[in-house]
């Protein structure tokens, strides 16, 4: 009788549980408002909208490369199953062309669709419910006016029992802060325009910040280092691996151009970032390097030393190198029997050590974030696949050797730049991971290394 | 080092180091010159081979790497007398102006046509991408390669006939 009892109290407690989060969590659909996509929205509010949509990187998500520009479909690989991106046209049967300003709205800050479903976190509502209403109505009417296509995306396909979308409010009460930013008096206006575009819309932490259980950013490692398509996205914070401490001048020169001399190309999905990025006004870009940079904060003194003799050595757009500056580089311990040697000196160093000036040339080892960093995967990635050429404009480029060397070679290769280039501990497993990477069971995405075209149109997305 | 290196189907001995690039022995060591020095950094894809049927820029291709795999050139595809349907295609086609980049292209073509025998114009165009041309002669290189897939195909037509008559 007791076990019965207990079990009957369990089974109430469960049932006001679920209808408790039902309630909670329902909300009403907003009503079609079928002239929304037939509006008239001022010129100007339209090219507001189209830059912050660059700042949102949109495109990037919304589109599969060689389809049609926001029409969605992009398969979106999580721990917890594959999504596909929404069609964000302004079509109405498949688009959003019957979502009211007020149902756009309510998606960006809350996480919800205009008929009242719960979108997955993959959208990430969680940072854009920082971006001001005024922005939403610059996004709403670039959005409204973009062609409309008629696209279905594939049904998502999630883990069991995460296709029951009400789950998601238990998430949003566990992570989701509502409310727009508060600015932090103690910092410069151009400090909280900068954190107001990286946190909100910029949803730099997305990738950049580490995951927890829950598909959730890790607040106490904050810019950690995250990983994005097969890509990882490093450390934006104190903990960086970057040889030469970044700067505000490094990081806003980066963001503008997609390449520092003393950091080497963006590439991977940050290629499609720094792409968009050329949309935004100087200010803009200035004011997110300057928060990045405050994140990351001052570096310690040794790093500072160690990041100064680099400059020295292969700043100036290579003009100072010297076969002194090169050999200060070169491991202590003698090299020259390592497996990877003979290869590095076939296959890189006639570029990465030639000293032509960035983003052309190849960026000298010592300053590679990819070679100091803790995880190998995206040097792994480069190598395997090279960084193909942007179509009809000029692009840092760089062969594959995917087809040139196998796996065991790629390991020798990477242990060799390791040793030499780094006073980081030797990766280990690499062989396997070369393996994976090139199997395809860890699925890697490779852009051009332009990434992307300036917005609105993505690499490869019909006009 | 002496290492075999199998090229064309013939095993040959080589001494060079094992940094030296694969380009350079190809040419000078076993006078195979179809493969050419463009840039010497794997930008031009002028020193396109294949490697294990799969394209590759021998001049950042070190020589250690080589062994043990099967290597094509040009010379592998066919005959001055008996040229193959790739090089058949790119004559019909009159696709070489000064010719450099020519064996690069249709060893990049080859590598293409192994996995996918009748490609679409952008297929051809990705392949491609990171072989250059000077002259501008791409759409005659585009016109050669589906036409070297149509002649692939038509080779390929009588032996299927008779493994089913068989």
């Amino acid at each position: 009788m007791r076990f019965l009892r207990a079990i009957s109290i369990l089974l109430t407690l469960a049932v006001i549980a679920a209808v408790g989060f039902l309630l909670i969590g329902w909300r009403s659909e907003i009503p079609p408002d079928n002239q929304a996509a037939n509006a008239q929205y001022p010129p100007d509010l339209v090219a507001k909208g189209a830059q912050l949509a660059a700042v949102g990187n949109c495109i990037a998500c919304h589109t599969e490369p060689g389809q049609e520009a926001f029409a969605g479909g992009l398969p979106v690989p999580t721990p917890f199953g594959t999504l596909y991106s929404t069609n964000i046209t302004p079509d109405p049967e498949t688009g959003i062309g019957r979502w009211s300003e007020a149902a756009f709205v309510r998606a960006m800050r809350e996480g919800v669709d205009r008929e009242g479903n719960h979108l997955y976190p993959a959208f990430p509502y969680d940072h854009f419910t920082w971006v001001t209403g005024e922005d939403n109505k610059a996004l709403y009417a670039f959005l409204m006016t973009r062609e409309p296509v008629k696209a279905t995306a594939p049904a998502n396909d999630l883990v069991f029992p995460l296709q029951f979308r009400p789950l998601l409010v238990g998430w949003n009460l566990l992570f989701l802060r509502e409310g727009g930013m508060q600015p932090d008096t103690s910092q410069s206006e151009e400090w909280n325009r900068g954190r107001y575009l990286a946190e909100g819309l910029g949803h730099c932490g997305a990738c950049h910040t580490p995951r927890n259980a829950f598909g959730a950013e890790d607040r106490n490692h904050h810019f950690g280092g995250g990983e994005a398509e097969g890509w990882q996205a490093y450390a934006i914070n104190a903990s960086s691996h970057s040889p030469v401490p970044w700067t505000v001048d490094s990081i806003a020169f980066y963001l503008r151009n997609g390449w520092h001399e003393l950091h080497g190309v963006s590439r991977g999905p940050m290629a499609e970032v720094t792409g968009n990025l050329g949309l935004l006004p100087d200010s803009d870009i200035r004011a997110i390097a300057t928060y990045v940079a405050s994140v990351m904060g001052e570096p310690s003194p040794e790093r500072k030393e160690k990041g100064e003799r680099l400059t020295r050595s292969f700043g100036n757009g290579g003009a100072n190198i010297t076969t002194a500056a090169l050999d200060e580089n070169k491991a202590s311990a003698d090299l020259s029997g390592h497996p990877g040697a003979a290869i590095y000196g076939a296959a890189c160093a006639t570029c990465h050590e030639s000293g032509r000036p960035q983003p052309y040339g190849g960026l000298n080892f010592a300053l590679s974030t990819a070679v100091n960093a803790p995880n190998p995967q995206n040097i792994v990635n480069v190598v395997m696949f090279g960084l193909p050429p942007g179509d009809g404009q000029p692009s840092a480029v760089m062969p594959a050797f995917g087809n040139t060397l196998n796996d065991r070679q790629v390991a020798d290769l990477l242990g060799y730049l390791r040793a030499r280039f780094s006073d980081q501990p030797a990766w280990t497993g690499l062989t396997d991971l070369v393996a994976k990477t090139r199997s395809g069971e860890y699925p890697v995405t490779v852009l051009a290394s332009d990434g992307i075209e300036r917005a609105p149109k993505n690499v490869g997305a019909k006009e | 080092m002496t290492i075999t290196l199998n090229v064309n189907g013939q095993n040959h001995q080589v001494d060079a180091e094992p940094d030296t690039p694969l380009l350079y022995v190809l040419r000078d060591d076993l006078e195979l010159n179809a493969a050419k020095y463009g840039c010497g950094l794997g930008q031009c894809g002028a020193c396109t081979i294949m490697i294990d049927g799969k394209a590759a820029l021998s001049c950042v291709t070190p020589l250690l790497v080589a062994e043990g795999r099967e290597i094509t050139t040009v010379e592998g595809l066919g005959t001055i007398e008996n040229p193959g349907p790739i090089q058949q295609a790119f004559i019909e086609k009159q696709s070489a102006q000064c010719g450099y980049c020519i064996a690069g292209m249709m060893m990049s073509a080859a590598a293409l046509l192994k996995h996918n025998p009748k490609p679409s114009d952008d297929d051809i165009r990705s392949a491609l991408r990171t072989n250059l041309c000077r002259c501008g002669t791409h759409m005659r290189i585009m016109a050669a390669i589906k036409r070297a897939s149509e002649l692939m195909e038509q080779a390929a037509v009588p032996a299927a006939t008779n493994r089913s008559a068989g």
